[in-house]
């Protein structure tokens, strides 16, 4: 079935699933994590979404644009560590972009990663290849972008998108890490795979995952 | 993992909660969002000095909260930066008027959340200054990684650049002098044991019986080198030597414009310490080392100093930058002239350190 539009109930959806995801894979991440880094990816970002989720009802009502805002407040205020400021400014640059909407096109869809992706790389200062969050994130984004310039529906843009963040995260083994905790680690950062890469990548396949739902 | 803590998630605000009875006559503590503060802030007109990071490390930073040093401080999660809306409200209310100095170790996590939070004091009113410590010579490059780390010249930092605030220097005095500080301190240290994060419950990383890391940060994470153990005199040769044959180090870190009111490039160069110079020696415990070693690392640290002609002209000992309970130990050598020995000498009062009062 083809998908032309993603309504506020499903981005709600959404962020309850990535809860539901990131709960389940806090062993994992954290584990990934405790390789290169300082073991508490997974725990923080399950404690983060667990204060969104706390706090979803009190805009449920409202547009995308502030729940995804709130979404990007509660983490800023919960996660702590680089993935604090950065998936905050990830769902609030997110929510700048769609300000106001009840539904997104596959357009709206591409300018809210756009946005997002941007924050990221702002705050984070990171480049295509540091083994980092964006490595997942920018090629998802371009995947987005052209599938929906060809005239994919909003689907199977996201199936394209999600491949590409998949391919990204894997893509992070063989590097060298140059951002974050990892980086001290040099030589031996290689063959693990990042932590903020895999994170992003399930964020982004709960939303394709919340689509296919009830599509 | 066996640890005296009930549920891992009460950890950090059970022992908060703790602190704040033991001490009630210096500190208080505020809980969401959770910060360490001066029992007596705001201190009319006086600079306000406000740091935090990742729990775990304790004393750092809530033990340093009180007379001559801290203003407040931002516990995290265990080893986890702590959030903007932390700072920002910790800075609100020990602000007088006179400003805030933020010391931010560098890690990437507590570097962006101070960033933001600066960010929301600035818009609030607040004037505000961000400066980093990077003193750890484990990491040689700043081009490829994160930069060096933030470790032990932090304390020092904090007790010198408290004592300035207390005597009346202004924000830019204040932060002037702490970039000063962190120019001239150099530190390294090891590990002979990993730690366990509470809510984890497995050691962070994985050390043989007759192993140990070199080159850790404070967080438990690997360090540069792994290798057989070596005696205490070995070790403190490689950390000691490690730090005194340091070469320059040059960096680029972003400073608060307060005029401008946006972020500027700085970069910034230390020079290597050389003979003749006069240093405070800190010899710190990761937690788990007992102070009887310290001193036998201290007994061999002074024999280099001295056969490279530094004059250690204060030590600190102990435990006071750790990584929960690993053992291991690391080196601070901060260069010192008068300026910074007189408020290294000033009275301080707080939970971890207190002479002079």
């Amino acid at each position: 079935m083809t998908v032309t539009t993603i309504p506020k109930d499903q981005i709600v959806r959404w962020l309850r699933r990535t809860a539901q995801v990131l709960e389940e894979n806090r062993d994992y991440l954290t584990q990934l994590d405790a390789a290169i880094g300082d073991a508490d990816h997974g725990i923080n970002m399950d404690r983060g979404f667990k204060r969104v989720l706390s706090q979803l009802p009190t805009v449920e009502d409202k547009d995308i644009g502030s729940v995804l805002k709130t979404t990007g407040m509660a983490l800023l205020a919960s996660v702590g560590g680089a993935g604090g400021p950065l998936y905050g400014t990830f769902f609030m640059r997110a929510g700048m972009a769609v300000g106001g909407k009840q539904e997104l096109t596959a357009q709206d869809l591409v300018t809210l990663l756009q946005g997002a992706v941007d924050g990221v790389i702002q705050r984070g200062k990171a480049q295509p290849g540091d083994k980092t969050m964006v490595d997942a994130l920018l090629p998802a984004l371009e995947a987005l972008r052209e599938a929906v310039e060809a005239g994919d529906d909003i689907r199977t843009a996201l199936e394209k998108a999600v491949a590409a963040a998949e391919k990204g995260m894997k893509d992070t083994i063989p590097m060298l890490a140059k951002k974050g905790r990892a980086s001290y680690l040099g030589e031996r950062s290689i063959g693990h795979q990042d932590p903020g890469a895999t994170s992003s990548y399930l964020i982004l396949k709960a939303l394709l995952d919340t689509i296919n739902e009830t599509a | 993992m066996k640890k005296l803590i009930n549920k891992p998630e009460d950890f950090v605000r059970e022992s908060l909660e703790g602190m704040a009875l033991a001490h009630s006559d210096l500190i208080k503590v505020n809980f969401s969002p959770t910060f360490v503060y001066r029992a007596d802030a705001p201190v009319k007109g006086k600079v306000a000095v406000v740091s935090g990071g990742g729990s775990g490390h304790e004393p750092m930073h809530g033990g340093f909260v009180g007379k001559g040093m801290l203003d407040a401080a931002c516990p995290g999660e265990v080893f986890t930066s702590p959030t903007p809306d932390q700072m920002f409200e910790a800075a609100k209310t020990v602000n007088s008027g006179a400003g805030v100095l933020f010391i931010v170790k560098n890690y990437t996590g507590d570097v962006m959340n101070f960033e933001m939070a600066a960010e929301l004091a600035h818009a609030e009113g607040i004037p505000v200054q961000n400066i980093l410590i990077d003193d750890d010579v484990a990491v040689k490059d700043s081009l490829y990684t994160a930069g060096r780390r933030g470790t032990g010249t932090t304390v020092l930092a904090e007790k010198i650049c408290g004592a300035a605030a207390e005597a009346g220097y202004d924000l830019k005095q204040v932060a002037d002098l702490c970039r000063r500080v962190n120019l001239n301190g150099r530190s390294m240290g090891m590990a002979l044991t990993s730690c366990i994060v509470p809510a984890k419950g497995t050691p962070t990383f994985e050390l043989g019986e007759d192993e140990m890391e070199i080159g850790i940060g404070i967080h438990g994470e690997p360090g540069r080198e792994r290798m057989k153990i070596k005696s205490a005199d070995e070790i403190t040769e490689m950390l000691a030597l490690a730090i005194i044959e340091d070469e320059a180090y040059t960096r680029t870190v972003r400073e608060w414009d307060m005029e401008k009111g946006e972020w500027v490039e700085v970069e910034l160069t230390d020079e290597p310490l050389k003979p003749g110079d006069q240093v405070i020696a800190m010899v710190n415990s990761m937690g788990g080392t007992p102070i009887s070693e310290l001193y036998v690392v201290y007994r061999k640290l002074h024999e280099i100093c001295e056969k490279k002609g530094l004059k250690i002209v204060r030590n600190l000992i102990g435990a006071y930058i750790t990584s929960l309970e690993m053992q291991g130990v690391s080196i601070t050598l901060l260069r010192v002239d008068d300026e910074m020995l007189r408020f290294w000498d000033a009275p301080v009062h707080t939970p971890a350190l207190r002479w002079g009062m």
